[in-house]
């Protein structure tokens, strides 16, 4: 696949192995100078949920935008089906004037979904995110979690092979946030994608994460690569055990490393 | 099959439906409707009568009597302009032209206007080029070509609603830029994201996110099409009787009730156009936007 300036485009199903998306030698470099990323590789398969956590700046993010196709000054190979990805943003993004259920039809609509298919799937999608019942609400009438729930009932429209999370809780206060984070990954084993989560959590990492990834401060570099060995379905109560207590230990000194 | 659970209502606060919760007895509510009403229409109504009244006192009081006929009192003017029949076919008649003169530039302006701010909004280049003019054509004072209109297209309707859109039109193509460009970076990267093209990207997200600017922008474009429609009209002693020409010629003959009677229906007009426009702004943002949301 192409190595230059322009990330492939990466419509060719991957090596035939199950990797869905594969960062290859990344570094970004922004047009003011700024280091965002030096040679990053690793990829995510299917069924995997990999977590990036790291200091703020260290461009993760961008890894996101990198992969989704936003930008597309990066070099190295980054290979992904772009037209699988379901980008869940910092914010949730919905549209004010539109109401829940338009919302979750927006990307539908962008793909030229017909109309019928395209209403069906956004009430499955809204069934599945448990905001049934609120299809006629505008966005103003939502609380932070119920806008983000909403936000992935978009994504879910297209069934994403391939779902990039982009601290879509950072806002949420704790109890909303494991709440979505426990129904996130109730969607996860449930619907099956590869996931590419950004957090600054380590116990939201290493609650959702198969992998979790620690990223150094600008440029950002991978510093460790950390497997989470716990079983899915996970039950809230794995939080409180004294083995995740041990592998947040472990992220939390790796990122203390990152900040140098 | 619903995989995640009951919804979330941690800290949710939307609106609840008038009525839900208030069962009071109706005469109760009745009583509260009619204070609500009060409570809303009575200042404005006192304002109201402290101007009239201070209209009289104008008259009656803080003028000589050799003065008093600059300031007509309301009931002479209301008599003079409203119950003549001269006056009042005048006024009548320079009323429906004025207004029709203003609504021509109003449409004209907005849709120039609103063609300027898509140009602009599409292409930053194509802003820098243009935007300078539309600066220049607003420091112009128009008033200084009004006699050239009249020159170039005789005193004819097309001079004055010439003037009507060159009044109007840069602050309205100023409201429609502001809004259209004014889109939350989120948005342009969904839509970037699953490959809008530009007009789609126009027409579902800066068409509707610019609505709240665009309504500020025809209530302000408005307004200066009915300046510009009387002001134009000022200018011209031929073509059609507007209310400008007509107020030009009360205030040449001493008719000073006729002159208030014109400037009160001037005024009228503004007024009535200025609320359609509120009016209809508030019935397509308030379901969404802030600006309109108390009013509901």
């Amino acid at each position: 696949m192409s190595t230059s300036s322009a990330p492939s485009t990466g419509t060719a199903t991957i090596d035939g192995d199950d990797v869905a998306l594969r960062f290859d030698g990344l570094s970004m470099v922004f047009a003011d100078g700024t280091h965002a990323l030096d040679d990053v590789s690793f990829s995510v398969r299917r069924g995997e949920f990999v977590t990036v956590v790291g200091p703020s700046g260290c461009g993760k993010s961008t890894l996101l935008r990198v992969a989704s196709g936003l930008e597309g000054n990066a070099t190295g190979t980054c290979e992904v089906d772009r037209e699988s990805i379901g980008y869940v943003f910092q914010d949730a993004t919905l549209l004010p004037w539109r109401t829940v259920q338009r919302n979750v039809e927006l990307i539908a609509e962008l793909h030229h979904m017909p109309k019928d298919k395209r209403a069906r799937r956004a009430n499955e999608a809204i069934e599945l995110v448990g905001l049934d019942g609120h299809q006629d609400k505008h966005p103003k009438q939502l609380s932070g979690g119920m806008k983000m729930r909403c936000s992935l009932a978009r994504s879910l429209v297209m069934d994403p092979k391939v779902f990039l999370f982009d601290e879509p809780f950072g806002a949420l206060d704790e109890i909303s946030r494991e709440r979505l984070n426990d129904e996130l990954l109730q969607l996860f084993t449930g619907v099956g994608f590869a996931g590419l989560f950004i957090t600054h959590s380590i116990a939201e990492a290493v609650f959702m994460s198969t992998r979790v990834i620690v990223m150094s401060g600008r440029p950002g570099r991978i510093l460790a690569d950390i497997d989470i060995p716990f079983e899915y379905p996970r039950r809230p109560e794995l939080r409180y055990e004294p083995a995740f207590a041990e592998l947040s230990g472990r992220v939390s000194t790796h990122l203390k490393d990152a900040h140098g | 099959m619903t995989i995640i659970s009951e919804p979330e209502q941690i800290g949710f606060d939307g609106p609840r439906a008038e009525g839900e919760t208030t069962q009071a007895p109706p005469e109760v509510r009745a009583r509260g409707r009619a204070a609500a009403a009060l409570w809303h229409y009575g200042p404005i109504l006192l304002v109201f009568a402290l101007f009239i009244g201070f209209w009289y006192l104008t008259h009656y009081v803080l003028l000589s009597e050799n003065r008093r006929f600059i300031v007509p009192p309301p009931h002479d003017v209301i008599r003079e302009s409203f119950f003549n029949d001269v006056a009042r076919s005048e006024l009548a008649e320079g009323l429906v032209n004025t207004a029709r003169i203003a609504l021509y530039g109003f449409v004209i302006a907005t849709v120039l206007g609103m063609a300027g701010a898509i140009v602009m909004a599409y292409n930053r280049t194509l802003e820098r080029a243009l935007f300078p003019y539309a600066v220049v054509l607003q420091t112009i004072p128009v008033l200084a070509l009004v006699p050239l209109f009249s020159v170039w297209f005789g005193p004819t309707r097309t001079a004055r609603v010439v003037t009507c859109v060159l009044v109007a039109i840069f602050p309205m193509l100023t409201s429609f830029l502001f809004g259209l460009k004014s889109v939350d970076r989120g948005h342009l990267d969904l839509f970037k994201l699953h490959g809008a093209s530009w007009f789609t990207q126009l027409r579902k997200l800066q068409l509707p996110a610019a609505m709240p600017s665009i309504f500020t922008g025809l209530r302000i474009g408005a307004g200066l099409c009915v300046v510009g429609a009387l002001v134009a009209d000022f200018f011209f002693s031929r073509g059609d009787l507007g209310l400008g020409r007509l107020l030009n010629n009360y205030a040449k003959q001493l008719q000073y009730e006729r002159l208030f009677g014109g400037v009160i229906l001037a005024s009228l007009l503004g007024v009535t156009i200025y609320g359609l426009i509120s009016w209809l702004s508030n019935r397509s943002l308030r379901s969404w936007h802030e600006s309109e949301s108390g009013h509901s």
